[in-house]
C-alpha cells in the first residue's frame, strides 16, 4: 500500500503538479474575472494560445523571454477587447463568441508561424525564462524539492492567486466586479458603469489567459507548437467552476487536475490507459455542476447582456 | 415653501405608448409628496426619468431652481437624489453593509475599510429607526427588511430627495406602519419624500401633498388635508369607483377541494404547515388571513403541485392530487394566481401571448398534430384576453417585461380566471394593482364563485378578506387557528387571531402583543 502511495505522492510528481497546474491557474484566474463580471469567457482556450504564440514569437525578435511574457500578455488583452466588443457592445451570444475565438486562434496561430519561420508544426527554439531556486527554502527536504526550485512564473501564479482573492473581496473594484455579474441593474442604480467594468474584466481575463499560454512556450518549453494549449483552457474554465468561482477554489482544482496530469505517465507504467487520467478535470466538473460539492452556483447575471431601458 | 424639484414638460414615448405626457410636477422642500395613479400610468417612468435611468423624450428638470441634466443615476445620486425601485436593486449574495455601500465605498486606496463600513450602516440603522443587521446577507432577510437596505443606500449617499417607488406593495400592514415611522423621522431632519403607492388610505395617512396621474398625463394636485377617498379615486380611474364589492350571499354547493392533514417542512426542516385540514365548497371564497410567512405561501404549494407535503392528503372532487406535479394538477381544473408574479406567475421574455398560453401551450387549440404551435389559436386567444381583461398597452406581441406591474398581473388573472377553474388558489391577487384593477379583479373573483368554482384567497389585506370572504381561516404558526364565517369576524379580531391571540378569548379584552421580527 504504503509503496502506491509513494508511487503516486512523491516530490518529483508534486512538483511536476505544481508546474502542470501553472497554465490553469493563470487562466483559471483569467476566467474568474471574465465570468464574475457576468460573461462567460469559453474562449480562454483561444487566448492561451494566442499567448502561447506571440509569447514565443517576441521573445524570438527581443531575445528577452521576459518582454515576450509582455507580449502574450498584450496579445491576450486584445483577444479579450474582442470577445468583449462582440459580446457586450454588440450584445452576441457569449459562447459563440468566444467559440469563434477558439477556432480563429487555432487558424490565426498555424498561419503565422508557416508565415513568420517559414515551418509547420514547430517553431524553432527561442529564449525561455529558466528555473530559479529559492534560498533556504530549496534546502528543506521534500518541500525544498517540491517547491524549492521551480520557473518563476510557477511562483507568480501562486502570487496570482492571492492578489486576485484580495482584489476581488477585499477592494471596491472586486466589489463592484462582482456586482456588476449578480444584478448589473442593481449595480448601474448606484451609478456603476457597467458597461466599462465587463469591458475591463473581460480585457483583463485575455491578458491573463496569455500569460498562461506563455507559460507553455516560454517557461515550460522553449518553442511553439501548433495547438499547444490542447484543451487547456477548457481545463481552466473546468477549474474555475470547480473551484466554485473563487481564486483558492480555482487553484485547489488547478493543483488536483495539475496532479492528474502530472501522473498519468506513471500510470502508462502501471497499465492504466492515460486516457481515463485526462478525463479527470471533465467528470469532476459535471461532478460539480451536479451539486454533489455543494452547489456550484454561477454569478446570476452570467452570460445576459446588460441593456439599459 | 419652496420647490426644491421641478420636472417641466416632461414627455417619455415608449413604442406604441406615451407614457409620460408634458408632464409638470413641482415637489416642495421637506414635504411628503404622493404619487398616485392607475397601473401604468407612467409613474415609475418619470421617476426613472428623474433618477437618470430613463432619458426623457423632452421636458426640464430643476433643483432648486438650477436647470440640472441628469444623464445617469451616478449624477442623480450626486445631486442628493435616492430612490428606492419597485423592485428592489439590491444584490442577494452581498451582505447588507456591502449593498448599501456599493458605488460608494469607503476606501483607502481603493482597499474597503468594511469596519468603518459595517459601523456606518449600523449608526445610520439606528438613527432612522430602520431594524437591520449589516452582517446579514441579503438573501437571507425578509422583504421588509431588504426594504430598509434600499432606504439605507438612500440615506448612506445623503439623498435630500428620496423617491420610494410603491414602497408599501409588498409590506405587511404592521410594516407599513414602521415605514411611515420612518418617513416622518426623515421628514423633521428635512428630507423631501416622493411617494408612490395604490393606497388612497396611505395617501390620506402619510402624504402632504398628492398628484394624479392618468394615462401619461397629470390630472392635478391636490393638497392632501382638501381632498378625499372618492375624489383621489375619481382622479385616478376617471370614473366613481366602487369601493366596496358587492356581492350576493355564498350559495355553497358540494365539497370541491379537501385539504387533509397537511404537513408542509422547507429545505433546512422547519416545520412550516402543521397539519392542516380545510374543506372548500363549490361556490364559496375561502379567505385565509394571516401575516406573512406564516405557512400560507407553503400550504398555497403543496395544493399546486409546487412543492410536495410531507404528509396529507389534497382530494379534488374526491381524488387525490397531492402526488401528482403542477400541470396534470391545472388539467383538472385548479387555476392559481401565485403571490410572486415574476418567480411563479409569468415568463418575462416572452410575449403577451405565449404568457396567455402558459400551462395549455401543450393542447389544442394551441398546438395542432402534437408539435406545431397554431399561432392563429395563441393569437385570437390573446386577443380576446386583452381586451377583456383590459391588459394595456392591449399590444399582445409586447414583451411582459415592458409592461406596468399592474398589468403584469392582469395577464395572470385573465389567463387563469378563462380557463374556467373549478377551483381557484388565490395568492394575493391584487399586490401592487391600481383601485381599477383591484375592482375589477374583485368582481371577477366574485364571478368566478357566482359560477360555481370554490375559490381560496390567501392575502395579508385584511380589507380584501373580509370583502371578498365567506369563510376566512386564520393561520399562525403554521396552524389554522380558527375557521370563522365572515359575518361573525371583523378586523380587529382576526388582526388579533392573526398575532396568535386564542380563538377562545378573541372577544375578551386581552392584550394584544406584538409579533416577533
Ligand atoms: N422599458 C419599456 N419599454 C416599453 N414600454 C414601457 C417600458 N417601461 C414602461 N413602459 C410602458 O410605459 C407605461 C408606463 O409604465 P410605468 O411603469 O411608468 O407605469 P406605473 O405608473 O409605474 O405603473 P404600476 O403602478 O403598474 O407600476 C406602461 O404602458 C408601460 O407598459
Ligand atoms: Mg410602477
Amino acid at each position: 500500500m504504503w509503496e502506491y502511495i509513494t508511487f503516486f505522492f512523491n516530490a518529483t510528481i508534486l512538483a511536476a503538479a505544481l508546474r502542470m497546474a501553472t497554465p490553469l491557474i493563470f487562466t483559471s484566474m483569467g476566467g474568474i474575472f471574465s465570468e464574475r463580471s457576468g460573461v462567460i469567457n469559453i474562449g480562454l482556450e483561444g487566448m492561451m494560445l494566442t499567448g502561447a504564440f506571440m509569447g514565443m514569437m517576441v521573445s524570438h525578435y527581443t531575445g528577452s523571454p521576459w518582454v515576450g511574457l509582455l507580449g502574450a500578455l498584450v496579445s491576450g488583452a486584445i483577444m479579450g477587447l474582442i470577445h468583449a466588443v462582440a459580446s457586450i457592445q454588440y450584445k452576441a451570444n457569449q459562447v459563440v463568441s468566444g467559440t469563434a475565438i477558439n477556432i480563429f486562434a487555432v487558424g490565426f496561430t498555424v498561419f503565422m508561424l508557416r508565415t513568420i519561420f517559414n515551418v509547420a508544426g514547430t517553431s524553432p527554439p527561442v529564449p525561455s525564462i529558466g528555473n530559479v531556486s529559492i534560498p533556504i527554502i530549496v534546502d528543506i527536504p521534500v518541500i525544498g524539492q517540491i517547491i524549492g526550485r521551480q520557473n518563476p512564473m510557477v511562483y507568480m501564479a501562486l502570487i496570482l492567486v492571492v492578489v486576485v482573492h484580495i482584489f476581488l473581496f477585499r477592494t471596491d473594484w472586486g466589489l463592484r466586479l462582482r456586482s456588476v455579474g449578480e444584478h448589473p441593474k442593481a449595480a448601474d442604480t448606484v451609478g456603476i458603469n457597467v458597461f466599462l467594468t465587463r469591458y475591463m474584466a473581460v480585457i483583463m481575463s485575455g491578458a491573463l489567459a496569455g500569460l498562461g499560454g506563455a507559460y507553455l512556450s516560454i517557461a515550460h518549453l522553449s518553442r511553439f507548437g501548433d495547438g499547444m494549449t490542447a484543451g487547456r483552457g477548457f481545463i481552466a474554465l473546468a477549474a474555475m467552476i470547480f473551484g466554485k468561482w473563487t481564486p483558492f477554489g480555482a487553484l485547489g482544482a488547478s493543483l488536483l487536475f495539475g496532479f492528474a496530469d502530472a501522473v498519468q505517465m506513471s500510470m502508462q507504467e502501471l497499465g492504466i490507459p492515460r486516457h481515463f487520467v485526462q478525463m479527470t478535470p471533465y467528470i469532476l466538473t459535471m461532478v460539480a455542476l451536479a451539486g454533489f460539492i455543494g452547489r456550484a452556483t454561477p454569478p446570476k447575471a452570467i452570460g445576459k447582456p446588460y441593456e439599459k431601458e | 415653501m419652496d420647490n426644491i424639484l421641478e420636472m417641466k414638460n416632461i414627455t417619455k414615448n415608449f413604442p406604441g405608448v406615451v407614457a409620460n405626457d408634458d408632464i409638470s410636477l413641482d415637489i416642495r422642500k421637506g414635504e411628503i409628496h404622493a404619487l398616485v395613479g392607475e397601473n401604468g400610468s407612467g409613474k415609475s417612468t418619470l421617476m426613472n426619468i428623474l433618477y437618470g435611468l430613463y432619458d426623457a423624450d423632452s421636458g426640464e428638470v430643476f433643483l432648486n431652481k438650477k436647470k440640472v441634466d441628469i444623464t445617469d443615476p451616478r449624477t442623480a445620486i450626486n445631486l442628493g437624489l435616492g430612490m428606492v425601485f419597485q423592485h428592489f436593486m439590491l444584490v442577494d449574495t452581498l451582505t447588507v453593509a456591502e449593498n448599501v455601500i456599493l458605488g460608494s465605498e469607503p476606501a483607502r486606496m481603493h482597499f474597503i475599510n468594511y469596519k468603518k463600513a459595517v459601523d456606518d450602516v449600523a449608526r445610520l440603522a439606528k438613527e432612522y429607526g430602520l431594524r437591520v443587521e449589516p452582517r446579514s446577507k441579503v438573501a437571507d432577510i425578509s422583504v421588509g427588511q431588504q426594504q430598509r437596505v434600499e432606504i439605507l443606500k438612500a440615506l448612506y449617499r445623503q439623498a435630500e430627495v428620496l423617491i420610494l417607488d410603491e414602497p408599501t406593495a409588498v409590506l405587511t400592514p404592521q410594516e407599513t406602519e414602521e415605514l411611515f415611522q420612518v418617513m416622518n423621522n426623515l421628514k423633521k431632519q428635512g428630507t423631501t419624500i416622493i411617494f408612490i403607492t395604490h393606497k388612497i388610505k396611505e395617501v390620506l395617512a402619510i402624504s402632504d401633498r398628492v398628484s394624479v396621474l392618468r394615462r401619461g398625463k397629470l390630472v392635478g394636485t391636490k393638497n392632501t388635508k382638501e381632498t378625499n377617498h372618492p375624489e383621489l379615486a375619481e382622479m385616478m380611474v376617471g370614473r366613481e369607483v366602487l369601493l366596496r364589492v358587492e356581492k350576493t350571499p355564498a350559495q355553497p354547493g358540494k365539497t370541491v377541494a379537501s385539504i387533509i392533514n397537511i404537513n408542509v417542512r422547507d429545505r433546512v426542516g422547519t416545520h412550516k404547515v402543521k397539519d392542516v385540514s380545510l374543506d372548500i365548497m363549490s361556490g364559496e371564497v375561502l379567505g385565509i388571513a394571516g401575516v406573512e410567512g406564516n405557512g400560507q405561501q407553503e400550504l398555497i404549494e403543496a395544493i399546486t403541485g409546487l412543492n410536495r407535503a410531507e404528509s396529507g392528503e389534497v382530494l379534488l372532487h374526491g381524488k387525490p392530487i397531492h402526488k401528482l406535479p403542477p400541470m396534470p394538477i391545472k388539467k383538472r381544473g385548479v387555476g392559481y394566481i401565485p403571490e410572486d408574479r415574476h418567480k411563479r406567475g409569468l415568463i418575462l421574455e416572452y410575449s403577451v401571448a405565449d404568457n396567455m398560453i402558459l400551462g395549455l401551450h401543450s393542447q389544442a387549440p394551441f398546438v395542432e398534430k402534437f408539435l406545431f404551435r397554431n399561432e392563429k389559436a395563441i393569437q385570437e386567444n390573446a386577443q380576446k384576453l386583452v381586451e377583456e381583461y383590459d391588459v394595456r398597452p392591449p399590444n399582445i406581441k409586447q414583451l411582459v417585461q415592458t409592461l406596468s406591474g399592474g398589468n403584469q398581473q392582469k395577464v395572470i388573472v385573465a389567463r387563469e380566471f378563462s380557463r374556467n377553474p373549478e377551483f381557484l388558489v388565490c395568492s394575493q391577487p391584487t399586490r401592487g394593482l391600481d383601485i381599477g384593477a383591484i375592482e375589477f379583479i374583485h368582481k371577477e373573483i366574485i364571478r368566478q364563485r357566482d359560477n360555481g368554482a370554490a375559490v381560496i384567497l390567501v392575502s395579508a389585506e385584511l380589507d380584501e378578506i373580509l370583502s371578498l370572504s365567506d369563510r376566512v381561516a386564520v393561520m399562525y404558526n403554521g396552524e389554522v387557528s380558527a375557521v370563522l364565517p365572515v359575518e361573525k369576524t371583523d378586523e380587529r379580531q382576526l388582526g388579533y387571531l392573526m398575532l396568535g391571540g386564542d380563538a377562545q378569548k378573541a372577544e375578551g379584552d386581552v392584550e394584544i402583543e406584538t409579533a416577533a421580527e
